[in-house]
């Protein structure tokens, strides 16, 4: 039963994973690739660890599991942010669909 | 083969197709800040490929490994974000 469990898991963390690796590809411009890096691959990393954690049904293994997991939730966003604010101060050119560019020309001031 | 062992493999099968994918990426990306965004997720991959490595191999050692993984590709990616934006600052 808990294999069972386990193994569910581990394949709906590897689909985001492998949704992610599908985003990076096929994504247009920097930005929205990054998203598709940031969320889907935390998301599938954090299944796929709590596939391990309950796989073992062990204290030791568990936490640290839970360490991984709490210490990329907090890291993705931080690291995203900061590749993300270099590009644009960088000018690394925009989707030609993006409707909002709030800084736009005025990025340099 | 019972349903455990049949997921592991896919997992790892699935999990190294899409390192493959990013490696592409790596190397089509246009600017530097593809290819650091391209080895950000590959270190994330790493980590999800360690944990089910460990699975299929049945040591619980690897995932001392994937703390490692994981501060490192931090550190990494903190300090190319911040010479990119001390490389601005200079034009």
């Amino acid at each position: 039963m808990i294999e069972i469990l386990s193994g569910i898991f581990l394949l709906l963390g590897t689909l985001f994973i492998l949704l992610s690796a599908i985003g990076i590809l096929k994504m247009p411009d920097l930005y929205t690739r990054m998203s598709a890096t940031t969320k889907a691959s935390t998301l599938g990393i954090g299944l796929v660890l709590i596939g391990t954690g309950i796989y073992w049904q062990d204290f030791g293994i568990a936490s640290r599991a839970v360490a991984i997991i709490v210490f990329l939730f907090l890291t993705a966003p931080v690291a995203a942010h900061i590749i993300g604010r270099a590009a644009y101060f960088n000018k690394v050119p925009l989707c030609e669909k993006t409707k909002t560019d709030e800084l736009g020309d005025r990025r340099d001031t | 083969m019972s349903f455990i062992e049949w997921a592991v493999q896919a997992s790892v099968f699935i999990i190294g197709l899409s390192i493959l994918i990013i490696f592409l990426r790596l190397v089509i990306g246009p600017g530097i800040e593809d290819r650091i965004v391209a080895l950000d997720l590959l270190s994330a991959n790493a980590i999800a490929f360690i944990a089910v490595y460990s699975i299929q191999k049945n040591t619980t050692t690897f995932l001392d490994v994937g703390i490692i993984v994981a501060l490192l590709a931090f550190l990494g990616t903190v300090a190319f974000g911040y010479y990119l934006g001390r490389r601005q600052k200079h034009d």
